[in-house]
């Protein structure tokens, strides 16, 4: 799941570092992603998981990080491993 | 994290006490003054003069720091009821509690902002803010300029289109990248001092409203002490304080000047029906008319203040969507019904309301008024709820 999610993020979050660069648990804000940039990310999140992000996901700290959006996922997807996208 | 003010703040008699205040410095000084602030594009200084005096830079600090410890609610009247005299003088008031906002509520956890907040109440200092820049297309949320840190002492220029009142504030709040390899969207903010700080005059300010914000251009040029700079991301300052605080006390003085020009349309109506007893003025059907929007207007504002109230301390829930949405929208619809109400009232003034010379004038607050929706363009604020919009889901 790690790897479509850094897929995902490195299409979508318009970070100003490489994303493979990054670890888990760098912060994606910081690495230059703007809110415009995770409302997009959220939505090829959704598309690729096939998954909808409750309201109480929509915060920025969900997004923060590969290993947050993977905490998101999980739980929405009931932990099951996840689909080869 | 938000800090929580002490649970004085939401005592009535504090309440009763910074309204009565308002509105005696708004009659003997504020409204008198206003005419002349608006005509020669100058920064109200016999209005801050007197708000110091009664202690009213201060009232959101804290106690224990020498403040007043009032609400937001507190704040907003008080916005409501400066708007009422000068909107100018309110916006300049509004300006500066939404910076001491965020030291409040952003800078209790680091030595130099505790001590700053206890110089702010002791001395009733004002605070301007530096978030616009030349060359980010007006999108607050990025920064072109960078702190720039060595042997702990702290650089900052900055080519900022606007600084509101910047020539007479005593500290500015300035919005930077992290550092100088830092992302444009990584930003802190820092508050300068002005004795560090040097404000070169890039632009001039005359508009068609809103004139004694003197919001010139500056280039901004400031050294420090690397504790200036608040401990906390401006991105979540931004979501859990500046944002809601902004639209708040702006819409709030925005119901100021609506309140004012209904109540000039009121005692123009009285006066006609004084002059055929018996008889009810046509232009009173329209009064009536204005009073209903403006009832929703207040039931508006103090709807998002009471929102904002409600969630204050719950910083998850500032920072979701769906509180961004209902603040954008706050600021949206404060605007549009601030233009209405004052066209509505100049109808019913007819060409009494339309001439600058006479008591029942609407002039000022119909340019006043109009700025509301340009001054951070609803436009963009509609843009940007409708990239949110693609996310959220209304629960």
């Amino acid at each position: 799941m790690d790897e479509i999610i850094r897929q995902v993020v490195g299409e979508h979050a318009r970070l100003a570092t490489d994303v493979s660069t990054l670890g888990d648990d760098a912060d994606l804000y910081q690495a230059g992603m703007t809110s415009h940039a995770s409302v997009n990310l959220m939505l090829a999140l959704e598309d690729r998981f096939d998954v909808e992000f409750p309201e109480r996901m929509l915060r920025r700290r969900a997004f923060e990080s590969i290993a947050a959006i993977r905490a998101a996922i999980e739980e929405l997807t009931g932990s099951r491993p996840t689909t080869s996208g | 994290m938000a800090t929580r003010n002490p649970p004085a703040s939401s005592s009535n008699s504090l309440r009763q006490d910074l309204i009565e205040k308002a509105h005696r410095i708004g009659t003997t000084v504020v409204g008198p003054a206003a005419d002349a602030v608006d005509r020669e594009a100058r920064f109200p200084h016999e209005s801050f003069a007197a708000l110091r005096q009664e202690r009213m830079l201060g009232a959101f600090i804290p106690q224990e720091f020498g403040g007043q410890g009032c609400s937001i609610s507190d704040l907003a009247a008080i916005c409501t009821t400066l708007g009422q005299y000068c909107a100018s003088t309110a916006m300049v008031y509004a300006m500066h509690q939404i910076q001491i906002g965020c030291l409040v509520r952003h800078g209790q956890s680091a030595p130099f902002h505790r001590a700053m907040l206890s110089q702010l109440a002791e001395k009733e200092e004002l605070l301007a803010s530096a978030t616009t820049e030349v060359g980010i297309g007006g999108d607050v949320r990025s920064s072109v300029c960078a702190v720039e840190v060595q042997g702990g002492r702290i650089s900052l220029t900055k080519q900022a289109p606007v600084i509101s009142y910047g020539a007479y504030a005593d500290h500015i709040l300035v919005t930077a990248r992290r550092a100088p390899d830092a992302a444009t969207s990584d930003q802190v903010i820092v508050l300068v001092q002005k004795a560090d700080t040097r404000l070169e005059q890039t632009g001039t300010w005359d508009t068609m409203g809103m004139r004694g914000t003197c919001s010139l251009g500056y280039l901004l040029t400031a050294t420090g002490s690397a504790e200036q700079v608040l401990p906390q991301p401006y991105a979540e300052i931004s979501a859990q304080t500046m944002l809601p605080f902004s639209h708040i006390v702006w819409t709030s003085l925005w119901l100021g000047i609506a309140t004012d020009a209904v109540n000039r349309a009121r005692a123009y109506i009285r006066g006609e029906a004084r002059k055929k007893p018996g008889t009810t003025p046509p232009g009173a059907l329209r009064l009536a008319e204005v009073m209903a929007i403006l009832q929703t207007m207040r039931a508006t504002v103090e709807d998002g203040t009471r929102e904002y109230e409600r969630l204050m301390h719950d910083p998850e829930a500032l920072s979701g969507i769906g509180f961004a949405i209902r603040m954008n929208n706050l600021k949206i619809a404060g605007s549009q019904l601030a233009v209405e109400i004052v066209g509505r009232a100049l109808q019913v003034c007819g060409i009494t309301g339309y001439r600058n010379d006479s008591k029942y004038s609407l002039t000022r607050h119909l340019r006043d008024a109009y700025g509301t929706g340009l001054m951070v363009a609803n436009d963009r604020i509609y843009g940007h709820n409708a990239s949110l919009l693609l996310v959220h889901k209304d629960e």
